[in-house]
Protein backbone atom coordinates (compact mmCIF):
# COMPACT_ATOMS: atom_id res chain seq x y z
CA UNK A 1 0.00 0.00 0.00
CA UNK A 2 0.87 3.42 -1.01
CA UNK A 3 2.26 5.29 2.09
CA UNK A 4 0.25 7.95 1.43
CA UNK A 5 -2.78 6.40 2.13
CA UNK A 6 -2.12 4.05 4.86
CA UNK A 7 -5.26 2.92 6.51
CA UNK A 8 -4.48 2.81 10.11
CA UNK A 9 -5.21 -0.03 12.11
CA UNK A 10 -7.91 1.30 14.75
CA UNK A 11 -11.10 1.28 16.66
CA UNK A 12 -12.54 4.22 14.40
CA UNK A 13 -11.37 2.91 11.54
CA UNK A 14 -12.99 -0.80 12.10
CA UNK A 15 -15.66 -1.65 9.41
CA UNK A 16 -15.84 -5.49 10.46
CA UNK A 17 -14.83 -7.72 12.71
CA UNK A 18 -15.60 -11.47 14.07
CA UNK A 19 -19.03 -11.24 15.51
CA UNK A 20 -18.44 -11.36 19.34
CA UNK A 21 -20.94 -14.11 19.91
CA UNK A 22 -18.65 -16.48 17.63
CA UNK A 23 -16.15 -18.38 19.62
CA UNK A 24 -12.46 -18.64 19.36
CA UNK A 25 -12.82 -22.67 18.39
CA UNK A 26 -12.46 -23.40 14.93
CA UNK A 27 -15.34 -24.96 12.91
CA UNK A 28 -15.22 -28.38 11.79
CA UNK A 29 -16.87 -27.63 8.39
CA UNK A 30 -15.31 -27.88 5.36
CA UNK A 31 -13.58 -24.92 3.80
CA UNK A 32 -16.33 -22.99 2.29
CA UNK A 33 -19.25 -24.01 3.75
CA UNK A 34 -22.54 -22.11 4.29
CA UNK A 35 -23.32 -23.13 7.67
CA UNK A 36 -20.26 -20.55 8.78
CA UNK A 37 -21.45 -17.89 7.21
CA UNK A 38 -24.92 -18.65 9.05
CA UNK A 39 -23.32 -18.93 12.55
CA UNK A 40 -21.99 -15.50 11.35
CA UNK A 41 -25.33 -13.88 10.95
CA UNK A 42 -27.13 -15.42 13.96
CA UNK A 43 -24.33 -14.46 16.33
CA UNK A 44 -24.41 -11.00 14.55
CA UNK A 45 -28.12 -11.12 15.05
CA UNK A 46 -28.87 -11.88 18.72
CA UNK A 47 -25.62 -9.56 19.51
CA UNK A 48 -27.40 -6.55 17.72
CA UNK A 49 -30.96 -8.12 19.35
CA UNK A 50 -28.76 -7.72 22.93
CA UNK A 51 -30.67 -10.58 23.58
CA UNK A 52 -27.48 -13.10 24.03
CA UNK A 53 -29.01 -14.15 27.96
CA UNK A 54 -32.44 -14.81 26.74
CA UNK A 55 -31.55 -17.13 23.90
CA UNK A 56 -31.26 -20.64 23.25
CA UNK A 57 -30.33 -22.32 20.22
CA UNK A 58 -31.41 -26.12 19.39
CA UNK A 59 -28.33 -27.63 17.64
CA UNK A 60 -29.45 -31.05 15.20
CA UNK A 61 -28.05 -33.83 14.21
CA UNK A 62 -26.68 -33.69 11.01
CA UNK A 63 -22.87 -31.35 9.97
CA UNK A 64 -24.45 -28.50 12.38
CA UNK A 65 -24.16 -31.08 15.44
CA UNK A 66 -21.66 -28.66 16.80
CA UNK A 67 -23.26 -25.55 16.15
CA UNK A 68 -23.26 -25.13 20.36
CA UNK A 69 -19.62 -24.93 20.17
CA UNK A 70 -19.36 -21.82 17.84
CA UNK A 71 -21.97 -19.19 19.22
CA UNK A 72 -21.96 -18.11 22.78
CA UNK A 73 -25.56 -18.62 23.84
CA UNK A 74 -27.47 -21.29 25.53
CA UNK A 75 -27.88 -24.84 23.56
CA UNK A 76 -29.83 -27.50 23.50
CA UNK A 77 -28.94 -31.02 21.14
CA UNK A 78 -32.15 -32.11 19.84
CA UNK A 79 -32.43 -36.05 19.02
CA UNK A 80 -32.78 -36.57 15.12
CA UNK A 81 -35.12 -34.56 13.64
CA UNK A 82 -36.59 -34.27 17.25
CA UNK A 83 -35.20 -29.74 17.42
CA UNK A 84 -39.03 -28.25 16.73
CA UNK A 85 -40.49 -30.80 19.44
CA UNK A 86 -38.00 -29.55 21.57
CA UNK A 87 -37.87 -25.60 21.23
CA UNK A 88 -41.73 -26.03 21.49
CA UNK A 89 -41.42 -27.60 25.19
CA UNK A 90 -38.37 -24.99 25.91
CA UNK A 91 -40.32 -21.67 24.69
CA UNK A 92 -43.70 -22.75 26.88
CA UNK A 93 -41.53 -23.56 29.48
CA UNK A 94 -39.93 -20.13 29.24
CA UNK A 95 -42.38 -17.50 27.28
CA UNK A 96 -39.23 -14.68 27.58
CA UNK A 97 -36.77 -16.51 25.66
CA UNK A 98 -36.11 -16.40 22.18
CA UNK A 99 -35.65 -20.21 20.97
CA UNK A 100 -34.52 -20.94 17.68
CA UNK A 101 -33.74 -24.30 15.88
CA UNK A 102 -30.79 -24.43 13.25
CA UNK A 103 -31.65 -27.41 10.83
CA UNK A 104 -30.48 -28.93 8.18
CA UNK A 105 -32.26 -30.72 5.13
CA UNK A 106 -31.80 -34.18 6.11
CA UNK A 107 -32.45 -33.33 9.47
CA UNK A 108 -36.06 -31.10 9.34
CA UNK A 109 -37.08 -32.21 5.79
CA UNK A 110 -36.56 -35.95 6.18
CA UNK A 111 -36.80 -37.40 9.59
CA UNK A 112 -38.67 -34.49 11.06
CA UNK A 113 -40.75 -33.53 8.45
CA UNK A 114 -43.98 -34.20 11.35
CA UNK A 115 -42.06 -32.45 14.18
CA UNK A 116 -41.88 -29.33 11.59
CA UNK A 117 -45.29 -29.38 10.45
CA UNK A 118 -46.96 -29.56 13.44
CA UNK A 119 -45.02 -27.10 15.69
CA UNK A 120 -45.46 -24.81 12.71
CA UNK A 121 -49.35 -25.71 12.51
CA UNK A 122 -49.49 -24.92 16.37
CA UNK A 123 -47.88 -21.55 15.68
CA UNK A 124 -45.46 -21.96 18.39
CA UNK A 125 -43.19 -18.78 18.82
CA UNK A 126 -40.15 -20.12 17.45
CA UNK A 127 -37.65 -19.12 15.04
CA UNK A 128 -36.90 -22.34 12.61
CA UNK A 129 -33.21 -21.72 10.54
CA UNK A 130 -33.72 -24.37 7.52
CA UNK A 131 -30.26 -25.14 6.09
CA UNK A 132 -30.96 -26.51 2.63
CA UNK A 133 -28.26 -27.90 0.64
CA UNK A 134 -29.79 -30.67 -1.11
CA UNK A 135 -27.96 -33.24 0.30
CA UNK A 136 -27.01 -35.16 3.20
CA UNK A 137 -23.77 -33.42 3.73
CA UNK A 138 -22.38 -35.69 7.43
CA UNK A 139 -22.90 -39.17 6.36
CA UNK A 140 -21.02 -38.76 2.77
CA UNK A 141 -23.39 -36.61 0.00
CA UNK A 142 -26.38 -39.06 0.19
CA UNK A 143 -29.73 -38.11 -1.43
CA UNK A 144 -31.89 -35.96 1.08
CA UNK A 145 -35.50 -35.41 -0.07
CA UNK A 146 -34.67 -31.54 -1.44
CA UNK A 147 -31.80 -33.20 -4.05
CA UNK A 148 -32.90 -31.85 -7.19
CA UNK A 149 -34.37 -34.03 -9.72
CA UNK A 150 -31.03 -35.30 -12.18
CA UNK A 151 -28.61 -34.55 -9.64
CA UNK A 152 -25.96 -37.23 -8.90
CA UNK A 153 -25.50 -37.97 -5.08
CA UNK A 154 -23.73 -40.52 -3.64
CA UNK A 155 -26.36 -43.24 -3.40
CA UNK A 156 -28.44 -41.61 -7.24
CA UNK A 157 -25.39 -42.11 -9.20
CA UNK A 158 -27.02 -42.01 -12.66
CA UNK A 159 -28.91 -38.85 -11.29
CA UNK A 160 -32.35 -38.65 -8.83
CA UNK A 161 -35.01 -40.31 -11.00
CA UNK A 162 -38.86 -38.97 -10.31
CA UNK A 163 -40.44 -42.47 -10.69
CA UNK A 164 -38.22 -44.11 -8.59
CA UNK A 165 -37.22 -40.85 -5.48
CA UNK A 166 -39.91 -38.96 -6.18
CA UNK A 167 -39.82 -34.90 -6.30
CA UNK A 168 -37.82 -32.44 -4.27
CA UNK A 169 -39.61 -31.65 -1.19
CA UNK A 170 -40.56 -27.90 -1.29
CA UNK A 171 -41.40 -27.80 2.37
CA UNK A 172 -41.12 -23.61 2.32
CA UNK A 173 -43.58 -23.80 -0.14
CA UNK A 174 -45.97 -26.17 1.96
CA UNK A 175 -46.01 -24.56 4.98
CA UNK A 176 -47.27 -21.29 3.70
CA UNK A 177 -50.98 -23.50 3.91
CA UNK A 178 -50.25 -23.14 7.87
CA UNK A 179 -52.38 -20.91 9.77
CA UNK A 180 -49.61 -20.79 12.70
CA UNK A 181 -46.70 -19.75 10.29
CA UNK A 182 -46.10 -15.56 10.38
CA UNK A 183 -43.43 -15.54 8.21
CA UNK A 184 -41.63 -17.90 5.88
CA UNK A 185 -38.85 -16.69 3.47
CA UNK A 186 -35.94 -18.49 1.28
CA UNK A 187 -32.16 -16.57 1.43
CA UNK A 188 -29.02 -17.99 0.29
CA UNK A 189 -25.51 -16.55 1.22
CA UNK A 190 -23.41 -17.38 -2.17
CA UNK A 191 -22.79 -13.53 -2.39
CA UNK A 192 -22.58 -10.68 -0.50
CA UNK A 193 -26.55 -8.80 -1.35
CA UNK A 194 -27.61 -12.19 -0.59
CA UNK A 195 -25.94 -12.76 2.56
CA UNK A 196 -27.16 -8.99 3.74
CA UNK A 197 -30.54 -10.20 2.55
CA UNK A 198 -30.23 -13.17 4.45
CA UNK A 199 -29.11 -11.33 7.60
CA UNK A 200 -32.36 -8.80 7.61
CA UNK A 201 -34.71 -12.08 7.44
CA UNK A 202 -32.85 -13.55 10.05
CA UNK A 203 -33.26 -10.66 12.20
CA UNK A 204 -37.06 -10.56 10.82
CA UNK A 205 -37.66 -14.00 12.11
CA UNK A 206 -36.17 -13.60 15.32
CA UNK A 207 -38.16 -10.43 16.18
CA UNK A 208 -41.66 -11.79 14.91
CA UNK A 209 -41.27 -14.85 17.11
CA UNK A 210 -40.51 -12.82 19.89
CA UNK A 211 -43.19 -10.87 19.43
CA UNK A 212 -45.75 -13.85 19.51
CA UNK A 213 -46.62 -13.53 16.38
CA UNK A 214 -46.50 -17.12 15.41
CA UNK A 215 -43.42 -19.39 14.22
CA UNK A 216 -40.77 -17.90 11.61
CA UNK A 217 -39.62 -19.82 8.98
CA UNK A 218 -36.67 -18.87 7.34
CA UNK A 219 -34.60 -21.32 5.14
CA UNK A 220 -31.52 -20.98 3.62
CA UNK A 221 -30.26 -22.37 0.21
CA UNK A 222 -26.89 -23.44 0.69
CA UNK A 223 -23.70 -25.56 -0.57
CA UNK A 224 -22.42 -28.87 0.40
CA UNK A 225 -19.04 -28.05 -2.16
CA UNK A 226 -17.35 -31.85 0.03
CA UNK A 227 -20.77 -33.22 -1.10
CA UNK A 228 -21.31 -32.12 -4.48
CA UNK A 229 -17.54 -32.68 -5.35
CA UNK A 230 -16.99 -28.87 -6.44
CA UNK A 231 -14.82 -26.13 -4.98
CA UNK A 232 -16.23 -23.84 -3.24
CA UNK A 233 -16.74 -21.20 -5.21
CA UNK A 234 -17.99 -23.41 -8.28
CA UNK A 235 -20.51 -24.99 -5.88
CA UNK A 236 -22.15 -20.98 -5.03
CA UNK A 237 -22.08 -20.58 -8.78
CA UNK A 238 -23.64 -24.47 -9.11
CA UNK A 239 -25.99 -23.50 -6.60
CA UNK A 240 -26.95 -19.67 -8.33
CA UNK A 241 -27.39 -22.14 -12.14
CA UNK A 242 -29.39 -24.90 -10.61
CA UNK A 243 -30.38 -24.39 -7.36
CA UNK A 244 -31.95 -21.06 -7.57
CA UNK A 245 -34.83 -21.72 -9.95
CA UNK A 246 -36.57 -24.87 -7.85
CA UNK A 247 -35.85 -22.90 -5.36
CA UNK A 248 -36.58 -19.11 -5.54
CA UNK A 249 -35.56 -16.61 -3.31
CA UNK A 250 -37.56 -14.21 -1.42
CA UNK A 251 -40.32 -13.98 0.78
CA UNK A 252 -42.90 -16.90 0.78
CA UNK A 253 -45.34 -15.18 3.77
CA UNK A 254 -45.37 -11.90 5.97
CA UNK A 255 -48.31 -11.52 7.61
CA UNK B 1 -11.95 15.30 -3.37
CA UNK B 2 -11.86 12.76 -0.74
CA UNK B 3 -10.65 9.18 -1.54
CA UNK B 4 -11.99 5.95 0.71
CA UNK B 5 -9.51 3.27 1.27
CA UNK B 6 -9.85 -0.24 2.78
CA UNK B 7 -7.41 -2.52 4.07
CA UNK B 8 -8.44 -6.11 5.85
CA UNK B 9 -6.48 -8.33 8.34
CA UNK B 10 -6.97 -12.00 7.86
CA UNK B 11 -6.56 -14.32 10.72
CA UNK B 12 -3.94 -16.60 8.66
CA UNK B 13 -4.29 -19.69 11.39
CA UNK B 14 -8.46 -19.42 10.76
CA UNK B 15 -8.68 -19.29 7.39
CA UNK B 16 -9.23 -22.50 5.16
CA UNK B 17 -8.39 -21.09 2.03
CA UNK B 18 -12.18 -21.68 0.97
CA UNK B 19 -11.52 -18.45 -1.56
CA UNK B 20 -14.93 -17.63 -1.16
CA UNK B 21 -13.80 -14.16 0.06
CA UNK B 22 -11.38 -13.79 -3.42
CA UNK B 23 -14.65 -14.17 -5.25
CA UNK B 24 -16.94 -11.98 -3.61
CA UNK B 25 -13.95 -8.78 -4.19
CA UNK B 26 -15.23 -6.27 -6.11
CA UNK B 27 -12.03 -4.61 -6.82
CA UNK B 28 -9.84 -7.90 -7.17
CA UNK B 29 -7.74 -7.23 -3.93
CA UNK B 30 -7.30 -10.73 -2.75
CA UNK B 31 -5.81 -14.11 -3.46
CA UNK B 32 -4.97 -17.43 -1.80
CA UNK B 33 -0.91 -17.04 -0.65
CA UNK B 34 1.65 -19.59 -2.30
CA UNK B 35 2.37 -20.19 1.72
CA UNK B 36 0.43 -22.42 3.83
CA UNK B 37 -0.46 -22.22 7.43
CA UNK B 38 -0.07 -24.77 10.42
CA UNK B 39 -2.95 -26.85 9.15
CA UNK B 40 -1.80 -26.61 5.13
CA UNK B 41 -3.97 -23.96 3.58
CA UNK B 42 -3.24 -21.73 1.54
CA UNK B 43 -4.85 -18.59 3.42
CA UNK B 44 -6.24 -15.41 1.81
CA UNK B 45 -3.87 -12.11 1.28
CA UNK B 46 -4.45 -8.93 -0.41
CA UNK B 47 -2.25 -9.43 -3.64
CA UNK B 48 -3.61 -6.03 -4.86
CA UNK B 49 -3.96 -4.18 -1.51
CA UNK B 50 -4.19 -0.44 -3.15
CA UNK B 51 -7.57 -1.65 -4.70
CA UNK B 52 -9.06 -2.04 -1.89
CA UNK B 53 -12.10 0.33 -0.48
CA UNK B 54 -13.43 -1.59 2.88
CA UNK B 55 -16.56 -2.60 1.29
CA UNK B 56 -16.43 -5.47 3.83
CA UNK B 57 -17.93 -7.82 1.03
CA UNK B 58 -15.01 -10.25 1.97
CA UNK B 59 -15.59 -10.73 5.68
CA UNK B 60 -19.14 -11.19 5.20
CA UNK B 61 -19.03 -13.89 3.45
CA UNK B 62 -16.36 -15.62 4.67
CA UNK B 63 -17.59 -18.47 6.34
CA UNK B 64 -15.02 -18.75 9.24
CA UNK B 65 -15.16 -14.97 10.37
CA UNK B 66 -11.31 -14.33 9.38
CA UNK B 67 -11.03 -10.84 8.00
CA UNK B 68 -11.18 -8.15 9.67
CA UNK B 69 -12.21 -4.77 7.92
CA UNK B 70 -10.58 -0.87 7.75
CA UNK B 71 -12.08 1.98 6.49
CA UNK B 72 -10.46 5.62 6.50
CA UNK B 73 -11.26 8.45 4.51
CA UNK B 74 -8.22 10.59 3.28
CA UNK B 75 -8.48 13.73 2.22
CA UNK B 76 -6.71 14.38 -1.86
CA UNK B 77 -6.42 18.06 -1.92
CA UNK B 78 -3.74 19.49 -3.20
CA UNK B 79 -0.44 18.47 -0.93
CA UNK B 80 1.54 22.06 -0.46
Amino acid sequence: MSEEFKVEIKPENLVYQKPALTTDATMHYCPGCSHGTVHSLIAEVIEEMGIQDSTIGVSPVGCSVFAYNYIDIDWAEAAHGRACALATAMKRLNPGKMVFTYQGDGDLAAIGTGETIHACNRGENIAIIFINNAIYGMTGGQMAPTTLVGMKTATTPEGRRVDLHGYPFKIAEMLTHLDGVSYITRQSVNNPVNVRRAKKAIRKGFEKAMAGKGTSFIEIVATCNSGWKLSPVEANRWMEEHMHPVYPLGDLKDI
Amino acid sequence: MAKIKGTIVVDTERCKGCSVCVAACPSEVLALHRSVNSKGYNFSYMENPDACIGCANCAIVCPDSCITVYRQKFDTAPVR
